[in-house]
C-alpha cells in the first residue's frame, strides 16, 4: 500500500465533502426555491444557501463551519488491510483538519479537551463491508452537530403518539421527529429512516440512507410509497427552511428496513442538514482514483 | 434592510420588527455551549458585552502570516443557551443575539424587558457569512475552550439576518410552530393503511 497516494486522494475526498455541495442536493434546493414566494423568508433563505454552496465550491471553504461527524463506509475487497485503510483514513483526516476543510471539532467527552486534528477516541467513524471486487469503495458523509440533535428513536407501540407496530405507526413517528425539530436541524434537508433493527443498527441504517440519492427510488415497493407520501405529508407542516415558514421542510425522506426480535420495534429517524457532505471515490488497490461518486 | 453599528442602542434595537431584514457591522462577540456556561457560573468576562452582539457562531479560523483568516463562520444552535441567556442578556447589556433555530420563553420575555432582539442567520451558509467578517481583534479562552467554542471577538461589515424575535416580545418561531401544529393535526388524520 502506497502510504501517500492513499492519504493523498483521501484528503481529497474529503476536500470535496466538505466544500462541494452535490449536484442533486443542489438541484433539488433550487426546486425549493422555485415553489417560494419571490419575496418569502423561506426565498431569502434558499437563496443564501444557494449562493454559499457556490461560493464555497470556488473557493474552496467549507459550506458549513460545523464539519460534524465524519462517517466513512468503506467497501473492501475480501482479505484487504483495513487497519491499513483506518490508518490512511485518520492521516487524512488531520492533514484536511490543519489545511482548513475541516474544523476542529472532535472533544475529549470526559475532560472537554478539544484533539487538534480531528482524531479521538472512535473518531471518525468508520463502517467496513466486505465486497467481491478488486477496488476499495470510499463514501464520506459529513453530519453536523445540528441535525444530530434532532434525530431520535422510537419504540412501538407508542400511546402518546397513537402509533401502533404497522406503517402508519412509522410516519407517525417521522412526523413527530420532524415537527418537533422545526428549523433546529437546518431544514431543509433529508430524512434517513430505520424500521426495526437494534437500538444501535437503528441509527447506523438511518444514516446509510443518507448514501442514497435525493431522486433515488427505494428498491422495496412498499417503502418507497412510505418515503412519497411521508415527503408530502412532512412538506405540508410548514415549518421551511430553517424554521421561517414555508412549503419545503425536507428534501426527501429515505426508509430503510431491518428485522427485528419480537419483542421490539423500534423506528429510529435521523436527520440531515441542507448542507448534506456527502461524497464518494472508488479507489484501486494501490490507491489511485478510479472514479468519483456522486 | 434596516442598518446597525455597534454599540446597538436601545432606541435603534427597539425600532426593529419580527420579520424585517438588518445588516450589522462592527464588532460581534461568538460566543457558544462553553462561554455562556462559564458566564453564567460568574466566571470572568474579558470583553465589555454591553450594547453588544453576540453571535452564537463556532467559526474555522486559520494562523496566516501571525492574523487571523476567518475561513467558515456560519451560526450555530441558539436553543442549548436557553438555560443560561436570560441571565446573561439582563446582567450583560446584551442587545442582540445572532444565531440560528430560535430560542425559547425565557429569552423571549429577556428580550422585551431588556431591550434586545434575536436574529436569525442562514444556518449552514458558512461561506457566505464568513465574507462578513472583516478581521478579528482577538481571540480569549482559545486553549481553554478549543477553536469552536473560544470567544472571538470579530469586526463585521453588513452581517445579514432576520429578525425572528423583537423587543416587543414577537417570535417568528412560535407563530410558525403553532401554524405547523394544525397542520400536523390534519396531516395525521390521513393516514396510510396499516
Amino acid at each position: 500500500m502506497k502510504k501517500a497516494h492513499w492519504e493523498k486522494n483521501l484528503v481529497e475526498l474529503i476536500r470535496r465533502a466538505s466544500t462541494d455541495l452535490p449536484a442533486d442536493v443542489e438541484a433539488a434546493l433550487r426546486r425549493a426555491l422555485n415553489r417560494e414566494k419571490k419575496s418569502s423568508l423561506a426565498a431569502w433563505a434558499l437563496e443564501s444557501m444557494l449562493q454559499n454552496a457556490a461560493r464555497a465550491r470556488r473557493d474552496g471553504i467549507p459550506i458549513c463551519q460545523d464539519t460534524g461527524e465524519l462517517i466513512f463506509f468503506f467497501r473492501v475487497p475480501v482479505e484487504f488491510d483495513t487497519n491499513g485503510l483506518a490508518a490512511r483514513a485518520r492521516a487524512a483526516v488531520s492533514r484536511a483538519t490543519r489545511l482548513g476543510y475541516l474544523r476542529q471539532n472532535t472533544l475529549d467527552a470526559v475532560s472537554g479537551a478539544s484533539f487538534e486534528t480531528n482524531v479521538g477516541y472512535g473518531a471518525p467513524t468508520f463502517c467496513f463491508e466486505q465486497g467481491g471486487r478488486k477496488t476499495v469503495d470510499v463514501r464520506l458523509v459529513l453530519k453536523g452537530g445540528g441535525c444530530e440533535n434532532v434525530g431520535g428513536q422510537y419504540s412501538l407501540p407508542d400511546a402518546g403518539l397513537d402509533a401502533g407496530r404497522d406503517l402508519e405507526g412509522v410516519r407517525r413517528c417521522v412526523l413527530d421527529a420532524v415537527w418537533r425539530a422545526q428549523g433546529a436541524g437546518c431544514a431543509p434537508g433529508v430524512i434517513g429512516v430505520c424500521i426495526g433493527g437494534s437500538r444501535a443498527s437503528g441509527h447506523v441504517h438511518a444514516k446509510e440512507q443518507f448514501l442514497r440519492r435525493v431522486g433515488e427510488r427505494n428498491r422495496v415497493r412498499a417503502l418507497a410509497r412510505l418515503e412519497t407520501k411521508l415527503l408530502a405529508d412532512v412538506n405540508r407542516l410548514g415549518v421551511g427552511a430553517m424554521g421561517l415558514g414555508g412549503k419545503t421542510t425536507a428534501l426527501a425522506v429515505k426508509i430503510g428496513a431491518l428485522s427485528r426480535l419480537p419483542a421490539c420495534f423500534f423506528v429510529t429517524v435521523s436527520a440531515m442538514c441542507w448542507a448534506f457532505r456527502r461524497r464518494g471515490v472508488v479507489l484501486g488497490p494501490e490507491g489511485g482514483v478510479h472514479r468519483w461518486l456522486y | 434592510m434596516k442598518t446597525l453599528r455597534y454599540p446597538f442602542t436601545a432606541a435603534a434595537v427597539k425600532e426593529l420588527a419580527v420579520g424585517e431584514m438588518v445588516s450589522l457591522s462592527g464588532r460581534v462577540f461568538t460566543a457558544r455551549d462553553r462561554l455562556h456556561k462559564h458566564l453564567y457560573e460568574g466566571g470572568r468576562c474579558p470583553v465589555n458585552l454591553k450594547n453588544g452582539a453576540i453571535y452564537h457562531c463556532g467559526p474555522i479560523v486559520l494562523r496566516r502570516d501571525r492574523t487571523w483568516v476567518v475561513r467558515a463562520a456560519g451560526p450555530t444552535t441558539s436553543l442549548r443557551q436557553e438555560a443560561y441567556m436570560p441571565r446573561l442578556i439582563a446582567q450583560h447589556g446584551i442587545r442582540v443575539i445572532v444565531g440560528k433555530g430560535g430560542m425559547g420563553e425565557g429569552t423571549r420575555q429577556a428580550c422585551a424587558k431588556c431591550g434586545c432582539v434575536y436574529v436569525q442567520a442562514v444556518g449552514g451558509a458558512a461561506a457566505l457569512l464568513a465574507e462578513a467578517v472583516r478581521s478579528v481583534s482577538a481571540v480569549h479562552f482559545l486553549r481553554e475552550f478549543g477553536m469552536a467554542e473560544a470567544l472571538w471577538v470579530l469586526e463585521v461589515e453588513n452581517l445579514r439576518g432576520v429578525v425572528a424575535m423583537d423587543a416587543q416580545g414577537r417570535s417568528l418561531y412560535r407563530r410558525v410552530r403553532e401554524r405547523s401544529r394544525r397542520a400536523l393535526r390534519d396531516v395525521l388524520r390521513n393516514g396510510v393503511k396499516a
